[in-house]
């Protein structure tokens, strides 16, 4: 072991990973712009924030912890209905409440279930996830009478934000909401995976048996993951329900968990802007491909899966990492010149 | 009562006949496998082609349905699945994700979205009483052919020198290609004999599952189910679990039909955490 870091080193290494750097600083500056820029195009781009928010759920545990799951959209389904309902029924007007309840709500549930992706293999892990989102699709499809079963949830009308602001109907306002709410969430992720406690993730991630024997508690670990990212999706399925006004079966259905895992590959794993990425990519391509072959675009989605698969993942984020490192040198030599 | 019970083994021996391959593909290569019900629906089609266009007669078609899932399995096989083996599961998910989604759009577009039916000949049609139980002649049929393949595939896996090779493999492919087993050949022969079943399953079920196409993926999860609950270590577990799901889950349609498949998930969930490697798996090192 010649490469043994003396312990400034490894301090500066992780400090580095967790400062902004200027792509990440573009990066929202950019999203800030989209506001100002394309008034016409927000109703898209706030399917794309609220896809953003649930890949990045998906990301926190995938990415950080190493778990498959393809039933993340139990918790967005979860989500929808409680902001759905609490709207619905009057309970709660205000929807910045509504959507801390649902999104807490969601990490309840969350943390009851965590117990049970704990044990066996990759294989349990996801049979036992896709069985939790059909078992609660079922469940909302049981007590129609509270959740319209079938038809949705229909009739929900969504107060005023703060009181003052109205969701109006060519999504501006929902747009600026979804957008301040994925960077909020975006922020407290950030902060949680460059802690101590989204390090020692990584470590489970790494070899679960040597976390241990450092004395990490690997199930506890877990568990708190498994939590946070039930309530993002949760606050995701939420937002959705509060700016179409709606929520169905199909927020739970096998469809949504694999699009989301298709967003999160698309954007790549392990740091954060996948999701987003990923979103945005995955949302222009539907739409670019939708209008070429109405229908007919989830042979294509399959297609860019089954390729990224057979190229390698790792290969392709090598190829990016190439690009990227070219990017600032190009830069600075401009700056040079 | 006993109708119900009837019927229950007919569709759970169906769900065996197309979720066996299944269980090699697992155990073997030990490979998540979410496309193979695309297998199936591919073996449907192709007898709804035969019989309803080409006019081909029924019984005819099965094997038809049969050939043409197999071939399909092994050319797949051997020109992307052995690229993927070594990946991880991730890898392996997303990829037959991939597959499925490929396989859902490619029927819709060629053979449209709705539900097709197979004729069937009137021989087959209605049903008889039996000592008082009304016993149905195609769901007769199904598991006179489905015992008959799980007798086979007994008889082949427990008495062939080719049973013995694949059972090493799924016990320990290192071992066993050190032995000088063909563990990729013997393992092409199976998915492709497994993809044939799925197909020949497939074509049986038009007229009880029904077909469109996204079968893939409503039954995508009852597939996994038969093999995760059996297990993979031997070919009784899933038969098992096969007639246990499918006699639960018309029983379950029959008497509590607003539950759906509440229970069965439920179950299945209480299985896994109770026995990850499945109800009847032997202990295995793995």
């Amino acid at each position: 072991m010649s490469s043994r870091l003396a312990e400034p080193e490894v301090a500066r290494l992780v400090m580095r990973r967790a400062r902004w750097g200027f792509f990440e600083i573009a990066f929202w500056l950019a999203a800030l712009a989209t506001i100002f820029l394309f008034p016409a195009r927000h109703l898209i781009l706030t399917e794309v924030a609220i896809l953003g928010l649930f890949a990045l759920s998906l990301d926190l545990i995938l990415g950080y912890a190493g778990i498959i799951s393809l039933g993340q959209a139990a918790f967005f389904g979860f989500g929808a209905y409680c902001a759905g309902l609490l709207a619905k029924h009057a309970l709660v007007t205000e929807p910045v409440l509504a959507l801390v309840i649902a999104g807490f709500a969601s990490a309840v549930l969350g943390f009851f279930t965590s117990f049970l992706v704990l044990r066996g293999s990759d294989l349990t892990r996801i049979m036992v996830t896709l069985g939790i989102a059909l078992v609660l699709r079922e469940l909302a499809n049981r007590y129609d009478g509270l959740t319209g079963g079938a038809d949705g949830l229909q009739g929900i009308e969504i107060a005023p934000l703060f009181g003052r602001f109205r969701f109006d109907m060519f999504g501006h306002t929902g747009y600026v909401y979804c957008l301040a709410v994925l960077f909020f969430f975006f922020l407290l992720a950030r902060r949680t995976v460059n802690s101590p406690f989204g390090l020692s993730l990584r470590a489970v991630k790494g070899n679960p048996l040597r976390a241990s024997a450092v004395g990490i508690s690997v199930k506890g670990r877990l568990v708190a993951i498994y939590t946070v990212a039930a309530g993002y999706a949760g606050v995701a399925g939420a937002l959705l329900a509060q700016t179409t006004q709606f929520a169905s079966l199909d927020m739970f259905s096998f469809e949504r968990s694999a699009d989301v895992l298709l967003m999160l590959i698309l954007g790549g794993t392990g740091y954060l802007y996948g999701g987003v990425v990923g979103a945005l990519i995955f949302k222009l391509m539907q739409d670019w491909l939708a209008g070429m072959t109405p229908q007919y675009w989830q042979f294509w989605i399959g297609l860019v899966l089954v390729s990224i698969v057979l190229v390698g993942r790792e290969r392709i984020a090598h190829w990016l990492a190439a690009i990227r490192r070219r990017i600032p040198l190009s830069l600075a030599r401009r700056q040079a010149a | 009562m006993l109708t119900i019970l009837f019927d229950g083994i007919a569709y759970g021996m169906l769900l065996f006949v197309l979720a066996c391959g299944l269980a090699v593909t697992l155990g073997l290569m030990n490979f998540v496998n979410l496309a193979h019900g695309a297998f199936a629906m591919a073996g449907g089609y192709v007898a709804f082609v035969a019989v309803n266009r080409l006019g081909v007669p029924f019984l005819l078609g099965l094997p038809i349905a049969f050939l043409a899932s197999a071939l399909l399995g092994i050319l797949l096989e051997q020109t992307l699945y052995v690229h993927v083996y070594g990946k991880s599961h991730l890898d392996q998910v997303l990829f037959s994700i991939g597959l499925v989604f490929m396989a859902v759009a490619a029927v819709d577009y060629t053979m449209g979205s709705s539900q097709v039916f197979i004729e069937v000949p009137d021989y087959l049609k209605g049903q008889f009483k039996f000592f008082g139980v009304g016993i149905g002649r195609y769901r007769l049929l199904v598991i006179a052919i489905c015992g008959l393949i799980t007798a086979a595939l007994q008889l082949v896996l427990s008495h062939t020198r080719f049973g013995s090779r694949l059972r090493a493999s799924v016990d320990d492919a290192r071992v066993a290609r050190g032995l000088g087993i063909n563990v990729g050949a013997v393992f092409a022969a199976t998915f492709a004999a497994g993809s044939g079943l799925a197909g020949l399953g497939g074509a049986l079920g038009v007229e009880i599952l029904g077909l469109d196409p996204y079968f893939p993926l409503k039954f995508m999860i009852y597939f996994l189910i038969v093999v995760t609950v059996g297990g993979t270590s031997s070919i009784t577990g899933p038969f098992v679990a096969s007639i246990l799901l499918g006699i639960a889950d018309v029983a379950g349609k029959y008497y509590v039909p607003k539950l759906g498949a509440f229970a069965i998930y439920t179950v299945m969930i209480v299985v896994l955490i109770w026995r990850p490697q499945g109800l009847f798996a032997r202990g295995t090192a793995k």
